[in-house]
């Protein structure tokens, strides 16, 4: 469970986040959609502390964010468009990872032999195409067992077999209790696994609930001409 | 503690070592060395000549390379930062896997060419020492001061801009404004006043210091009597290393504080 | 008849010796002086002669065999030379204790002429060798080694006063406060001493004309050599070096007229030469290296003439405290010469400005010294190289020298 109360993050002049309360509920995968700029990455960069709130609080699990570390050792986390350092290799950036977890792991390694990454693993990320560093990005973020998924545009630059394997991946996880949040532009594909959905624009939640209900609510049949629907009445739902 | 920020340090160091830059850096100052003891004989003229080196290139090279590796490294900063690790050994692995591989490229290459030429079985291995120790520490205050400046500009050409500006003060407009008010206010007490201008300014601290450790500050007349009186003991030249460390102690401290209060 | 009788006695008297040792036959240097006739001499065997000051009146020729020491017992004057042709040789003099009452001195030769002070060693005494009113003497191959302790509880090694026609040569002379200092005197040649570590100078010139001086090495003084209110001093082929400190100098001429400077070499020397007040000074073919200026000249130095030298390595070859100078610098050699010649004659085709600009800078203000090997200074050199304008043309040298003109170096 992820609670956010009074959350406000202003970049300079910009608000990104006004006065955000939300819940993200454990066990579940919670589609995180807005317009661009409406601060969804900021939201994701606040939940594992690479932000820090101007005013409010959040609670991954109970544990309120106060700077200290503990709390991500449950977190796997992969950042919209990944780039990494150009001469070390996956395998010696996965190792570091390793090390660097408060209780000795061995990675996990199962998504990698899914996205059949074996050499790729141990060139240098540099040489490497984007969609192959994307394919890294996922096997860093599943590779420790984490209990919570935050997943920033995960698909992009995957090609339709790599999107496949981590969205099974992804329903793998859901099935085993894990909490997944997800950010895409991609609407469909969000469709096969999002229980919830988390609406933001203009720095708040502007809907949240399951998306059954969302689809009931605007009265469309997919998550995408729902979630088009909830963008082209915003004001609307201001009001409401 | 430290192990956390070891594992950092090591892929850090890594990923600086195998970018090009450093060994480009060290190989340059290898052949200008190389070059130094050809035509120059490999004597004192030779390590006043390479003073000049260490004393301009290396902040020079720290504050413009480690600007850049703070921005190149922003990826693997956010990565580390989505671990399960406080942010101050982070950043005290990022700052040890960035600076020291800098220092060694430049220590290693200023001083190589003395080493294979086998001058450091000469009287001047003193100086080519003291030298080692000047460029190694102006390596680490430029780095603190890249930090500095990279974690401060998040444009990478404006920290550029900053890091070369920051390098034109430190190695010409700071002696250029000192000269200026000496000859403006003259007269006596002037040379305390030098003394503490020159202290706020790391490479002539350096450039002090290394000229101590040669015997030309005895060649400078009344001055060089009172500088070599006041600072060539080894107290005063405790006193120079000291602020020489306060010099990396307090960009570090300012770096550490923005990491720790930055938004990535 | 008493004419033949001397000419049959002299041999005899010259011949004669007198032998002082510990068992006898005279047991002090100063029973056998006063027993030994005019001609004689008194032979010191080895051994420890502490006795009252002895008085020498007579043309007697002292001569100390090996270990033969004369001890003041830090309380007196050892010898007093009163008479004309008396020569004291290879005795050591050791303590003589202090007193500027009477400039206590181990060997004094007073109103004396054509003595010789020859192969002894001093250890320890305030004055070693003190000249007053003497004429024509020698004092070589000596070794007179002070209390290397403060200025103020030394005396000079040797000092010569009111003195003419006397030869100084082949002596070591350290640790006193001037190594060699000559007062009032005329017709002083110096030669082939080396005089190092002495508290104040290495050698002293007061009021002392037509002399020479040449071959000396002065070094590690706290002064090298200071020439004083002196007329007509000849320098030649003597190596100043090492002599560093706030205000010292490698050589200074003070208010001194026609010196002549050649073939010497200043090294290592905060000041190499400093001139104040130096009128007609000739400096030919000398060797300035690695000093902190290697010429200084006050603005008081007139008419003086500097040509043939060679300047390497000084942090600053010349500085002055005015405008310019009357002296002429001409055909020098300056290793930061960066002239070109077309024509090759060997003369630079442009003509050379020693006086840098930060050198003028300094000379306002000598704290600036510490930005010295800045960066900003050397852009200021390039910039005086780039626009000579800046460059305070006071002082050219319109014929500098394209090679380093060969020797002279020590």
């Amino acid at each position: 469970m992820i609670t956010v109360a009074g959350v406000t993050k202003q970049f300079g002049r910009r608000v990104v986040l006004q006065q955000l309360d939300t819940q993200v509920v454990s066990g579940r995968v919670t589609a995180l959609v807005g317009p661009n700029g409406a601060g969804k990455t900021t939201f994701l960069k606040l939940i594992l502390g690479l932000v820090r709130a101007d005013a409010g609080s959040i609670a991954v699990d109970g544990h309120i964010l106060d700077g200290s570390p503990g709390y991500r050792a449950q977190i796997g986390y992969m950042p919209q468009m990944a780039r990494f350092p150009a001469h070390l290799t996956g395998r010696e950036l996965l190792t570091t990872l390793a090390s660097l977890r408060p209780v000795p792991a061995v990675p996990d390694l199962s998504l990698a032999e899914a996205f059949d990454l074996r050499d790729a693993f141990d060139r240098p990320l540099g040489t490497l195409s984007g969609g192959t560093r994307q394919k890294i990005n996922a096997v860093m973020a599943f590779a420790f067992t984490p209990q919570l998924l935050i997943l920033d545009e995960p698909t992009a630059g995957l090609d339709p077999l790599a999107a496949r394997v981590l969205k099974d991946r992804v329903l793998v996880e859901r099935e085993a209790g894990k909490t997944v949040l997800v950010t895409s532009h991609v609407l469909p594909e969000l469709e096969e696994f999002a229980d919830d959905v988390l609406f933001l624009a203009d720095g708040s939640a502007k809907w949240q609930g399951p998306a059954r209900d969302l689809k009931i609510v605007t009265g469309q049949h997919t998550l995408e001409r729902a979630v088009a629907h909830l963008l082209s009445h915003r004001a609307m739902l201001a009001v409401a | 503690m430290t192990s956390i920020a070891v594992r950092l340090l090591v892929p850090a160091a890594r990923e600086a070592v195998r970018g090009r830059w450093l060994a480009g850096l060290a190989l340059a100052l290898a052949l200008a060395g190389e070059l130094l003891i050809r035509f120059g004989g490999g004597g004192a003229t030779t390590v006043v000549s390479l003073l000049d080196i260490a004393l301009v290139v290396t902040p020079l090279a720290a504050l413009v390379v480690g600007t850049m590796q703070v921005h190149n490294a922003r990826e693997m900063t956010e990565l580390f930062l989505a671990q399960p690790i406080g942010r101050g050994k982070l950043f005290t692995g990022l700052f040890l896997g960035t600076a020291l591989p800098l220092a060694a490229a430049l220590t290693i290459g200023l001083l190589a060419p003395f080493a294979w030429h086998g001058l450091f079985a000469t009287p001047i291995a003193g100086t080519l020492i003291a030298l080692g120790g000047v460029t190694c520490a102006l390596a680490l205050i430029g780095s603190a001061l890249a930090f500095v400046i990279a974690l401060n500009a998040d444009d990478r050409v404006r920290a550029l801009g900053i890091a070369l500006a920051a390098w034109l003060v430190g190695a010409v407009l700071w002696d250029g404004v000192i000269l200026l008010v000496t000859m403006l206010i003259g007269g006596r007490g002037v040379d305390t006043a030098l003394l503490i201008a020159l202290a706020l300014n790391p490479i002539d601290l350096s450039r002090v210091l290394l000229l101590l450790g040669t015997d030309a500050a005895a060649l400078f007349g009344y001055t060089g009597a009172v500088v070599q009186h006041t600072l060539g003991t080894a107290a005063g030249r405790a006193v120079l290393i000291a602020a020489l460390a306060l010099w990396l102690a307090l960009p570090l401290w300012l770096a550490a504080r923005t990491f720790k209060k930055k938004d990535f | 008849m008493v004419r033949w009788c001397d000419v049959i006695t002299l041999p005899f008297l010259l011949l004669q010796q007198l032998v002082v040792s510990p068992t006898g036959p005279y047991r002090t240097v100063a029973a056998a002086v006063q027993a030994a006739p005019a001609g004689a001499t008194v032979v010191v065997r080895a051994g420890r002669y502490r006795e009252p000051t002895v008085t020498i009146d007579r043309a007697v020729s002292l001569s100390g065999d090996s270990g033969a020491v004369m001890d003041g017992e830090g309380s007196h004057a050892i010898i007093i030379v009163r008479g004309d042709g008396v020569t004291i040789q290879g005795l050591e003099f050791v303590n003589t204790g202090t007193s500027y009452r009477e400039d206590r001195a181990a060997v004094r030769i007073a109103d004396a002429g054509q003595c010789r002070v020859e192969h002894n060693r001093f250890t320890n005494t305030f004055f070693a060798i003190y000249l007053a009113r003497a004429t024509n003497c020698d004092i070589a191959d000596n070794t007179i080694v002070g209390a290397r302790g403060r200025e103020a509880v030394t005396g000079n090694g040797i000092h010569l006063w009111s003195s003419r026609d006397i030869r100084v040569s082949r002596n070591v002379i350290r640790g006193h406060r001037d190594g060699i200092y000559l007062e009032f005197s005329r017709h002083a040649d110096v030669r082939d001493n080396v005089s190092e570590l002495n508290g104040r100078y290495g050698m002293h010139f007061m009021y002392t004309d037509s002399s020479l001086y040449t071959g000396n090495t002065f070094r590690d003084n706290g002064g090298g050599v200071a020439v004083m209110y002196s007329k007509v001093v000849t320098m030649t082929k003597n190596l100043f070096s090492s002599n560093h400190g706030p205000t010292s100098y490698g050589l200074l001429l003070k208010e001194i007229q026609d010196a002549r400077l050649s073939g010497n070499t200043f090294r290592r020397n905060t000041v190499g030469l400093l001139c104040d007040g130096a009128d007609r000074m000739i400096a030919l073919d000398n060797q300035f290296e690695d000093n902190g200026w290697a010429v200084r000249m006050l603005a008081s130095t007139v008419d003086g003439r500097v040509e043939g030298n060679t300047f390497s390595r000084n942090s600053f070859d010349v500085a002055v405290n005015g405008v310019g100078t009357s002296t002429v610098f001409a055909g020098n050699w300056w290793d930061s010469y960066h002239g070109w010649d077309l024509n090759r004659d060997g003369i630079g085709d442009v003509p050379y400005h020693p006086v840098r600009l930060f050198a003028l800078l300094v000379e306002h203000a000598q704290p600036a010294l510490l930005l010295q090997r800045s960066l900003f200074v050397r852009l200021l050199d390039a910039a005086e190289r780039a626009l000579p304008v800046l460059t305070p043309s006071g002082v050219v040298d319109a014929r500098p020298l394209m090679r380093r003109p060969a020797g002279g170096a020590r």
